[in-house]
């Protein structure tokens, strides 16, 4: 699969945009926006960026303020530190009120390599799906982050985005739109489903390949919105196929496969595997050998999926 | 004191002694509530909503050009319910149902279930967090809309109130104004007991806010001061407010070993006998 941009790339890019169609949109970093790219936003728009300094409660309760008197606030830092620090204030300024901000975390995942475990953002996904009021989305490449961003404001609440570091490979090679809360079918099949979000539906994609390969028939589900969830979708691919593998760069507690089998058992109960970090840090290294040693490739799916199918 | 507070300062102590027969009515009757916390900053707040400083509409609550008062030490709700009722964002009434089932009077304030409510707190140390992103949002829409902060003293603990500090400092957001009901107290003791941040006002100075300390029970001193800190430009402004927990009931409710309780119906009936007494 081809390479394209990195996801907080295009983040950054498709906020620079938003800001020049809404003159509401207010941006605020803890001084990392030239990790996060809101750079390209403050670039444009000194007037509406607001860089508290290394502060992510106050980045918070800030936004929440402007929130609340009419401001469209998009936040960023890294995923670990804006969801772990802040988290009390994501509960009481934003989600508690459901006050209109949202809150991207940056350099998700163990694929940010070598900075190592202290900035992996592992447990984001998790802690953002327990607020309540919070709509959560991790898209897969750059095309689907720019229409995640688009749809995200057009939606008036809180919300969290999920964005990596690496470039990651092009799954959308034109610009599909994103409706929230509805999972994308990238590919059929009659024996077992694929469900991943992230960086993790390329490789789904890749091991569906193999899979083919082999003689099993796979259905590949883009679940970009982890909340609130297309229990529709999950309940089709249970009913249709039968099987299900969940496929996530988080941990495997919270993330997208508990939601996932949470749905699962209280509409068709079948057979499931988690492909996810399992209950432990990961260490530095760079992407591709983090991934490997930590099973979050194309063949450890293909693996999960060989288990399940032997079931 | 000029001719005007001559007027003005018997009116807004017969509205602070109607606030505070509120507290402890309310606090009584849901036998649960912080009615030593709110008693102590009446003053204050009073001065604030019936003293011309604060521009609201309460038959238009979100008025855009507004200014705002933020209560970021929540659990002090029955003084901000107590003076939202009297300013008419709610009848009086209403104030009965404090932390009942399905009443809008939480135990902390709610900002989704009663008009007037700027902030949801409860949670100390995020309400001048949340009171520079108003004062920010007014300063982008051309507002000279102000932004009045009541913080506790034992809530300046809370590191995200210097977070506050800094970033109003930098933003240089002189529509914010910072008050500190420094009654002494804290849940398990006294502040200087438990955190020692005394003398509080230069430590806010060092940061480059204009910082000054008044008898926060005093109604000309926090007539001026609110009024002082309310012109200022080119820096944010913080009054610590010294002022008695409990005030000005603090030695009945001593006596009976009061702290952060309800009173009981019958010591109610004595403090409200006081209040009418004396003050």
């Amino acid at each position: 699969m081809k390479l394209g941009k990195s996801t907080r790339e295009a983040f950054g890019l498709a906020l620079a945009e938003l800001g020049a169609r809404y003159d509401d949109i207010v941006v605020l970093d803890a001084d990392v926006h030239n990790s996060t790219r809101t750079e390209y936003f403050a670039q444009r728009f000194p007037q509406r960026f607001i860089n508290v300094g290394i502060a992510e409660s106050n980045l918070v309760s800030v936004a929440s303020g402007l929130a609340a008197s009419g401001k469209r606030p998009w936040l960023a830092s890294f995923a670990c530190f804006v969801m772990c620090n802040a988290f009390d204030q994501l509960r009481m300024s934003v989600a508690f009120p459901a006050l209109d901000v949202k809150v991207v975390g940056s350099h998700a995942g163990i694929s940010i390599g070598e900075d190592g475990p202290s900035q992996m953002g592992i447990e984001d996904v998790a802690l953002a799906c327990v607020l309540p009021n919070f709509t959560v989305v991790v898209p897969a490449d750059e095309a689907s982050t720019r229409q995640a961003v688009w749809a995200l404001a057009e939606l008036r609440g809180p919300a969290y985005l999920r964005v990596g570091r690496p470039n990651v490979p092009v799954v959308y090679e034109s610009e599909v739109p994103l409706r929230l809360g509805r999972a994308n079918c990238l590919r059929d099949g009659r024996d077992l489903t694929i469900i991943a979000n992230g960086l993790m539906v390329a490789a789904a994609l890749e091991a569906a390949e193999e899979l083919a390969r082999l003689g099993v028939s796979v259905r590949v589900l883009d679940m970009h919105t982890v909340k609130p969830l297309d229990h529709e979708a999950v309940a089709r691919a249970a009913r249709e196929t039968g099987r299900i593998v969940v496929a996530e760069e988080h941990l495997k507690h919270g993330g997208l496969g508990s939601a996932v089998a949470q749905s699962v058992a209280e509409q068709c109960p079948v057979p499931m595997r988690f492909v996810a970090l399992n209950d432990t840090y990961a260490e530095s290294g760079t992407p591709q050998d983090l991934l490997r040693k930590y099973e979050l490739t194309a063949a450890d799916i293909v693996r999960a999926a060989r288990s399940l199918l032997q079931t | 004191m000029s001719d005007n507070d001559a007027l003005l300062i018997p009116r807004l102590r017969e509205k602070a002694l109607t606030i505070r027969r509120h507290i402890i009515r309310m606090t009584t009757k849901a036998g649960s509530g912080h009615p030593t916390s709110s008693l102590s900053a009446v003053e204050v707040v009073v001065a604030l909503y019936f003293g011309g400083l604060l521009r609201y509409r309460a038959q238009e609550p979100s008025w855009p050009q507004r200014d705002r008062f933020i209560l970021s030490k929540g659990h002090a709700a029955p003084l901000l319910y107590a003076v939202l009722a009297e300013a008419g964002y709610f009848p009086v009434e209403q104030l009965d149902t404090l932390r009942q089932i399905g009443s809008p009077l939480e135990g902390h304030p709610n900002m989704r279930r009663l008009p007037g409510v700027e902030a949801s707190t409860g949670s100390l140390g995020q309400g001048l967090s949340i009171g520079l992103g108003h004062a920010l949002a007014c300063r982008l829409d051309g507002y000279d809309s102000r932004v009045y902060v009541l913080l506790g003293d034992g809530e300046v603990n809370e590191g995200q109130v210097w977070e506050a500090v800094m970033a109003a400092v930098k933003y240089r957001v002189d529509n914010l104004v910072a008050i500190v009901d420094h009654n002494g107290y804290q849940q398990t003791g006294p502040t200087r007991e438990v955190l020692d941040l005394d003398p509080l006002p230069p430590k806010f100075a060092a940061f480059g806010w204009h910082a000054e300390e008044i008898d926060g029970h005093d109604w000309s001193a926090v007539l001026r001061a609110l009024r002082s800190a309310s012109q200022r430009t080119g820096q944010p402004s913080v009054i610590v407010a010294r002022t008695i927990k409990g005030y000005p009931i603090h030695q009945l409710l001593a006596e009976q070993n009061y702290h952060g309780k309800a009173l009981t119906p019958a010591d109610a009936e004595k403090a409200l006998a006081l209040l009418s007494g004396g003050s």
